[in-house]
């Protein structure tokens, strides 16, 4: 991952794929792409806060669920534009800041943070649930309830253009990327690598100096942003938000993504939520219970088998090629330490 | 402050429960000096090391640094003051590599290429030049607990406490530590802690004596060693200290 060339030619290769992919397949595949990858937003975010944060998130969905909303009650108020986008990043963001507030600062377990933030998303999911008169307004817009907001104003191009469906999908795999660069470079800067350390040790972290909390509280921060904007973008993407994003499936599908594609990756939870959802797609299992347990024997296999995740095991392919390439036998390759692959 | 006295503790105590594990200790470390600090398991060194990190929070006495009550700060600003400390049980980022424990240890301090340079200057000191992209948790036992010091000669701290650097270390690690205790007093004082008496002998420098919880002798490690109390807590259980 270190190597630049390795990295361009690669970033370009994913743009000129993403660019083919509507010429290729019908609008409706279009679609569902588009979806995956706004997921894979989602996903990435949970990559940055637990796979790299170490801060476990059980109910992710909260970021998203409140970016989808915020979005969606700013368009209907103001208009789909900037401020309805910004709002979809601040709100959850700014939620992510109190609650990290009290559980970092109040010194709460890890494992505590996991279940108080699965409380608070099914918390977010009840009280929406629970609005459905038409008392329940934010400004001009009613919550609607399990009904949900319908007919959600969705975005448009800055020179005032319809987004259709291949714009959505260019606009998504657009912010899927900028999103991935963000979160490398951040990882990148003295703030990032506190972040990590404190994933390894917080205790020696505090030893050296480093504010954890506050460290913490940031992480917890960036990542409630993010799946604020993939939220922003669901509610685009359907022109609908319903509660049930707030939901504990919802929450479930993001720690599956993020355990199969690799803690400590960002590549890896990227391509396994893409890759699952199009494998639960194509089962035609999209019932809830299906998926469930389509979902629940791919994450057994996984825990069981492939602890560290698919995105060590890709890590790996290149390698072997090469080694194939030059003739050299394979056990070169498995012999490489972890150290090594990081190289390359 | 006119004799230089850079960290003194006064009347400082914590028990658990029942059990003071240090009590009433008085004592006093001078800029650039290089002080050992002995005696028996449980006899309260590392929670001595603890308060003085603010790891724990006294129940008696305080803590003067540089002048100036340390109060209740949080471990973090401790350090940032200039305390750093190297646990009793190796505490890296074990996941990372060599060169990103150091960096993490530099950046706290110093910045941009100043930093890269003090961390390139910290492996070669300790002798990982070859295994700086390396995952420490691959490392052999005495390389993490020079990682660990490494990370003291990185930050450059005013004050390092080094619980137990050569435990479990061969002779000539052992040596090669002493070596590397000898670069850590050239920025910063230094406390140590070992209860291998012929590491201590050849650190050669004033010791202080601790058992439960108490400081019972102070001096040379000629005096030491031929203190009567020194020899019947400490050399009486000395086969129980030899892990
Ligand atoms: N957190 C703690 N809770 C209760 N007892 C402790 C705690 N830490 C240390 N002790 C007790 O305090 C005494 C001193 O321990 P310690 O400072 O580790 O000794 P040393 O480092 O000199 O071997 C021991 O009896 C130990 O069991
Ligand atoms: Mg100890």
């Amino acid at each position: 991952m270190k190597n630049p060339v390795l990295n361009i030619s690669s970033l370009v290769g994913v743009i000129v794929l993403a660019f083919a992919i509507p010429y290729f397949v019908e609008a409706f595949t279009v679609l569902n792409f588009t979806v995956y990858i706004i997921m894979a937003i989602l996903s990435l975010s949970l990559a940055f806060v637990w796979g790299m944060g170490g801060i476990m998130v059980l109910g992710h969905s909260a970021f998203f669920g409140l970016g989808a909303y915020a979005y969606a009650i700013a368009a209907v108020n103001f208009g789909p534009g900037w401020e309805a986008v910004t709002l979809s990043m601040l709100v959850p963001a700014t939620f992510a800041a109190l609650l990290g507030y009290f559980m970092f600062y109040g010194r709460i377990s890890d494992i505590y943070v996991g279940v108080i933030t699965l409380a608070v998303t099914l918390i977010l999911f009840n009280l929406i649930n629970s609005t459905s008169g038409p008392q329940y307004k934010i400004g001009s817009a009613p919550i609607g309830g399990y009904n949900g907001i319908t007919a959600v104003p969705t975005l448009s191009w800055p020179n005032g253009n319809f987004i259709d469906i291949n714009g959505m999908f260019y606009l998504s795999v657009g912010l899927l990327i900028l999103s991935y660069l963000f979160i490398r470079y951040y990882l990148s800067t003295r703030y990032g690598k506190v972040t990590v350390a404190i994933r390894e040790n917080e205790r020696r972290a505090e030893l050296l100096g480093y504010n954890v909390a506050q460290s913490k509280l940031i992480t917890f921060s960036i990542g409630g942003a993010i799946a604020g904007l993939a939220g922003c973008m669901f509610a685009n993407w359907g022109s609908f938000v319903g509660p049930t994003i707030f939901g504990l499936v919802q929450s479930a599908q993001i720690i599956i993504w993020v355990i199969v594609g690799g803690r400590g990756t960002l590549i890896g939870p990227i391509l396994s939520c893409i890759a699952i959802q199009w494998m639960t797609t194509q089962l035609g299992m999209q019932q809830v219970v299906n998926v469930g347990f389509v979902l629940g024997i791919v994450l057994t296999i996984f825990v069981l088998l492939v602890p560290s995740g698919l995105a060590p095991l890709l890590a790996k392919i290149p390698n072997v090629v090469r080694s194939r390439l030059n003739g050299k036998p394979k056990e070169d390759v498995a012999l490489g330490s972890p150290a090594e692959e990081g190289q390359t | 402050m006119s004799d230089n006295i850079i960290l003194q503790t006064k009347g400082l105590g914590i028990s658990f429960g029942g059990l003071h594990a240090v009590r009433d200790v008085d004592f006093v470390l001078r800029g650039g000096e290089l002080r050992c600090l002995i005696g028996p398991n449980g006899a309260g060194k590392t929670t001595f090391f603890r308060l003085l990190s603010g790891q724990h929070t006294p129940t008696r006495g305080e803590i003067i640094y540089k002048g100036k009550p340390l109060g209740n700060l949080q471990p973090y600003q401790i350090a940032r003051l200039g305390i750093g400390v190297k646990t009793q049980v190796p505490s890296l980022f074990e996941g990372l590599s060599v060169f990103e424990n150091l960096e993490l240890a530099a950046n706290q301090t110093f910045s941009g290429l100043e930093a890269v340079s003090i961390v390139d200057e910290t492996l070669e000191r300790i002798s990982l030049q070859d295994q700086r992209h390396t995952i420490c948790q691959e490392l052999a036992h005495g390389q993490r607990q020079w990682v660990e010091l490494g990370q003291i000669l990185a930050s450059k701290p005013d004050v390092a406490l080094l619980d137990e650097p050569a435990a479990g270390m061969t002779h000539d690690e052992s040596l090669k530590t002493i070596e590397i205790i000898k670069e850590i007093t050239a920025k910063s004082s230094v406390v140590v802690v070992e209860h291998d008496m012929d590491f201590i002998k050849l650190i050669g420098e004033r010791v202080t004596v601790f058992d439960r919880g108490e400081v019972i002798a102070d001096g040379t490690f000629k005096e030491i060693a031929s203190n009567p109390q020194v020899r019947e807590a400490y050399l009486g259980r000395k086969e129980a200290a030899v892990a």
